[in-house]
């Protein structure tokens, strides 16, 4: 099969990955030298960082450290240059304009600040946000919270006993009232990858503002915010090799152009009197204080190492991972697996009559990571009669015997609790 | 990854959860309260017979983690015969003692579950 899918990449300009290539790739990340019997398997949570992102960072501090867009200094300049380079490799990341890409702190934090100011671009009568029934915390919260700020509405498109989203119910809920349809790429509980095209036209045939939270779809396939359309997209640096502290918010520039900012102070005002203030042009008028340089710098470090393996070839890697893992549980007839028929390298899963908690724990034991409970999607949980599951999340340092370790360690666990 | 002395499934907690000890349910309780943990979905609900200030008997039953389990067995033993004024003064430490396991704060809410469950109940 390995060698089927090396001819048909054949022509790919990147780097495919099998099992000898992983091997040599994850001799590139320090905490597997540091720890070596961990079987990192929480990647949904935040992936391990190679010596390369870890040396940028270092090599930022010790060389170019000062303010960007400040002093009149060779070093200055050299920062506002490392800044600007940074933000230009992650727009051509996700085929965005260097002006539609704003630094933040995360996903939650771009989700909060666009959330605190996106009613500015909400014509008059339209008072229905539309989210998903599988969205994380992040993707809830904020839309609730300004649901209440404003007496709107907030409406929940269905997921279905398979563990997709009904598009159907997508379709009966986006009216003339939707003012913003925000929902998840892939969900970070079960896998499932969003029709995110198709929810973004239905959006858009009702005038809607559409959002993305592309946190578990960014570092493991190819997004491009040209080919979705989309208004809105979100994800966190440190889900994709880089380091935490850095995320992004992405924004059609007509749309950023429009919306005032959510954060005010240095950097930017074009002009300031006591009375009143211009602010600056995108990206600039949404960047408040000194910004995060050496972990943007970072992330881009991070980006130009998975352009390097290509991310088709990612996805088809944790595509394999997850296949392989899915093969092994199916006889075993103990484990429930809530997988649906579309996913990314996630897998869900429970031990029945045991709970995800002791799972997990137990899995330490054997230097095991996954994540376990309902991760930070409690409604969806309570919905789904389920205490929590346990995750597995791949990622490119994964291997095969990380699977055939994790099957061993179950197959003990279950011996022990039974 | 934990070294061997911090291993919380330790054979004498395993022993428990598979058999613990006062589980089930009294027909008739003088006290009764169900405690649960929304984050992790375990709910522990503890039945008593309090009779002359002293729990005469005590049962629990519910759904959760080993700890929760292990915990709960524990305690309902050793408040089993106990003044109601001692019952309510008991606090994480005494679950903690009786477990014999060093526990990260994140699986504190687990074991003291049975606790607050016992002392919502006498309350």
């Amino acid at each position: 099969m390995e060698a089927e899918r090396q001819s048909k990449n054949a022509s790919r300009i990147a780097m495919i990955l099998n099992s000898d290539v992983v091997e040599k790739l994850k001799a590139d990340f320090p905490i597997f030298k540091n720890n070596p019997k961990l079987v990192y398997l929480d990647n949904g949570a935040t992936t391990q960082k190679p010596k390369q992102v870890i040396d940028k960072i270092k090599e930022f501090y010790e060389n170019f450290n000062a303010n960007a867009s400040r002093g009149l200094y060779g070093i200055s300049e050299k920062t506002t240059e490392i800044y600007a380079n940074a933000r230009k490799v992650v727009a051509d990341f996700i085929k965005a304009d260097f002006k539609e890409i704003i630094f933040t702190k995360n996903t939650t934090d771009s989700l909060n600040s666009l959330a605190c100011v996106i009613d500015s671009l909400v014509p008059e009568g339209k008072d229905e946000i539309l989210i998903t029934e599988m969205e994380h915390h992040s993707n809830l919260i904020p839309w609730q919270q300004i649901a209440k700020r404003k007496n709107w509405k907030l409406k929940f498109i269905k997921m279905k006993d398979d563990f997709s989203l009904d598009l159907e119910d997508a379709r009966e809920k986006i009216n003339d009232k939707t003012a913003i349809v925000a929902f998840t790429h892939v969900s970070n509980a079960f896998g499932t990858i969003n029709p995110a095209k198709e929810i973004v036209k239905l959006a858009k045939e009702k005038n809607a503002i559409s959002v993305i939270d592309a946190t578990q779809s960014v570092p493991h396939m190819p997004v491009n915010v040209k080919d979705l359309d989309c208004d809105f997209l979100v994800f966190s640096g440190h889900k994709m090799l880089g380091p935490t502290g850095i995320g992004v918010l992405y924004g059609k520039k007509e749309l950023l152009e429009k919306m005032p900012p959510f954060s005010f102070g240095g950097g930017m005002i074009k002009s300031v009197s006591y009375e009143n203030s211009e602010f600056a042009d995108l990206p600039e008028k949404f960047e408040a204080g000194t910004q995060n340089i050496a972990d943007a710098l970072a992330l881009s470090e991070a980006v130009k190492y998975l352009k390097k393996i290509g991310m088709e070839n990612i996805a088809e890697w944790e595509n394999e991972l997850r296949n392989y893992l899915l093969k092994k549980l199916e006889n075993i007839e103990w484990v429930e697996i809530y997988n649906p028929k579309k996913s990314s390298g996630i897998v869900s899963m429970n031990l029945k009559n045991i709970h995800p908690h002791d799972v997990a724990s137990m899995l330490d034991e054997y230097g095991i990571a996954v994540r376990a409970g309902h991760h930070c999607c409690m409604p969806l949980m309570k919905k789904l009669g389920l205490s929590g599951t346990i995750r597995v999340s791949f990622y490119i340092y994964n291997t095969f015997e990380d699977v055939v370790k994790f099957i061993d360690a179950i197959k003990e666990i279950r011996k022990k609790l039974k | 990854m934990n070294e061997e002395h911090d291993r919380i499934y330790k054979e004498h907690i395993m022993e428990l959860y598979k058999s613990p000890a006062n589980y089930g349910r009294i027909e008739n309780p003088t006290h009764e309260h169900t405690e649960t943990n929304s984050s992790c979905g375990d709910e522990i609900t503890m039945q008593l017979i309090v009779s002359d200030g002293k729990i005469a008997d005590v049962k629990f039953h519910g759904s959760g983690c080993v700890m929760s389990i292990v915990s709960s067995s524990l305690l309902s033993d050793k408040i089993k015969g106990m003044p109601v004024s001692e019952a309510i003064n008991l606090s994480k430490d005494d679950i903690l003692e009786l477990l014999k396991i060093n526990l990260n704060p994140a699986r504190l809410k687990c074991v003291t579950l049975c606790l607050y469950a016992v002392k919502n109940a006498l309350k």
